[in-house]
């Protein structure tokens, strides 16, 4: 299942389902990675609400792409993380650490907003 | 040698185990027979006995005569019917009254094996010249006395237990408040000693308040927290990582000494937690992370 990524003004967004394999979520990195260059956007946001459970791969590759996106000149924001997946990441371990993360799409566009208003 | 033994132990020589299976009905009804004869006097000696041992003495002394007068009864009846599905039901019923009051395990067990006590007592009295008798009775009585005094008991700690139970979950549902200060600002404020339990049920709690009121700063005051243990001050921290996943960021308020001494023990990573000396201070600072001023109404002017 492919995940597809849409482009919002300067954020690009991408949408987690479910059921995700391993395969989709290494292709949806490499799109990620591929497309923030190529549109020249400032940020991608991941959205993840759609997540009961998230594994330790699924939670590396979040990371990995926050790291990714820097690395091209942008910035990630993952939205959307459920109450019990959050406390099940950090009892793994998997605390996401300096990459920016907001209650749901709505507030990670407005994290932005305000971060694009002062950088300008 | 060893045969004999045996046979001793289990008492039985095969004429009296006749006698015995044929008659144990008949043996109970003239129990019961006696028991009611002789009621208001075993019932008055067993509530000296009670007395004398001080036991009930949450109880004025016309309580524990009436109440007394109901258990004799029904210990009777059970003896009698051998339905021990009606003495349960009395016992919880008494359990329910008497554990506000304050009674005791120990003196519900020992009440009952007062009146057990007092009721062999009658029946040695009673048949003290026919010794054979007087055992058949005894094999009757014993087996039957002693489920009553176990039915009465477990019914009196499951009662304890249920109430037990209802005041913890009480308790828990009280002491985890999570309150809107402020749009977009919460407060936690925790009272009392953190067990592992609470720590999870305060998290759940939290991060649930996080979604459903889209809190962007939550300051948590542990100033009535005396102390925490290593695997609380761990869990804390857990708190505090997850609250950012959900895009909220977390002050600390109010950590007493001790716990700080914790916090440094097991190496908390200080640049993620946030800790400001008390609410006051971390509800200014939530304020100022949310964009807010307070000024007087002078100032403003």
């Amino acid at each position: 299942m492919e995940v597809p990524i849409l482009k919002q003004g300067e954020v690009l967004i991408a949408t987690f389902q479910a059921a995700l394999s391993d395969a989709d979520l290494n292709h949806l990195r490499m799109g990620l990675v591929r497309q923030v260059v190529k549109f020249r956007s400032r940020a991608v946001i991941v959205d993840v609400t759609a997540m009961d459970v998230m594994d330790s791969f699924a939670s590396r590759t979040l990371r990995e792409i926050a790291h990714m996106i820097r690395l091209r000149g942008a910035e990630t924001v993952i939205v959307g993380i459920q109450p019990e997946v959050a406390f099940a990441m950090v009892q793994l371990g998997l605390t996401l650490e300096g990459v920016a993360t907001a209650l749901d799409l709505e507030e990670g566009l407005a994290y932005l907003n305000e971060k694009f208003k002062t950088t300008n | 040698m060893s045969k004999r033994e045996v046979t001793l132990g289990t008492r039985s020589n095969p004429r009296a185990e006749i006698v015995r299976s044929e008659a144990p009905s008949e043996l109970l009804r003239e129990l019961v027979a006696h028991l009611r004869q002789n009621r208001t006097q075993l019932r008055e000696e067993w509530v000296v006995r009670i007395t004398e041992t001080r036991l009930l003495t949450a109880m004025t002394k016309e309580e524990i005569f009436a109440e007394a007068t109901s258990v004799y009864d029904s210990y009777v009846e059970a003896l009698e019917t051998e339905a021990f599905e009606a003495l349960q039901a009395y016992a919880r019923n008494l359990s329910e009254r008497i554990i506000p009051r304050g009674v005791e395990t120990h003196e519900v067990v020992g009440i009952v094996l007062l009146l057990r006590d007092v009721l062999a007592r009658s029946l040695f009295a009673k048949y003290q010249t026919d010794f054979k008798k007087l055992n058949r009775i005894l094999d009757a009585y014993e087996p039957a006395a002693n489920r009553i005094a176990n039915t009465v008991a477990v019914g009196f700690v499951q009662e304890r237990e249920r109430v037990i139970r209802q005041q913890q979950e009480a308790i828990r549902e009280l002491s985890t408040p999570v309150l809107q200060v402020r749009e977009r600002l919460l407060i936690l404020p925790i009272i009392g000693v953190i067990d592992p339990q609470r720590a999870r049920q305060l998290t759940e709690q939290l991060l649930r308040g996080i979604r459903t009121n889209r809190a962007k700063v939550v300051v948590i005051d542990i100033t009535g927290v005396a102390a925490m243990d290593v695997t609380v001050a761990n869990h804390l921290v857990q708190t505090v990582e997850a609250s950012r996943l959900l895009g909220a960021t977390v002050i600390v308020t109010g950590l007493s000494p001790e716990i700080a001494q914790t916090l440094v023990t097991i190496g908390v990573d200080l640049g993620k937690m946030n800790t400001v000396g008390d609410l006051q201070g971390g509800i200014e600072q939530a304020e100022r992370l949310l964009g807010y001023k307070v000024v007087t109404l002078a100032e403003s002017r």
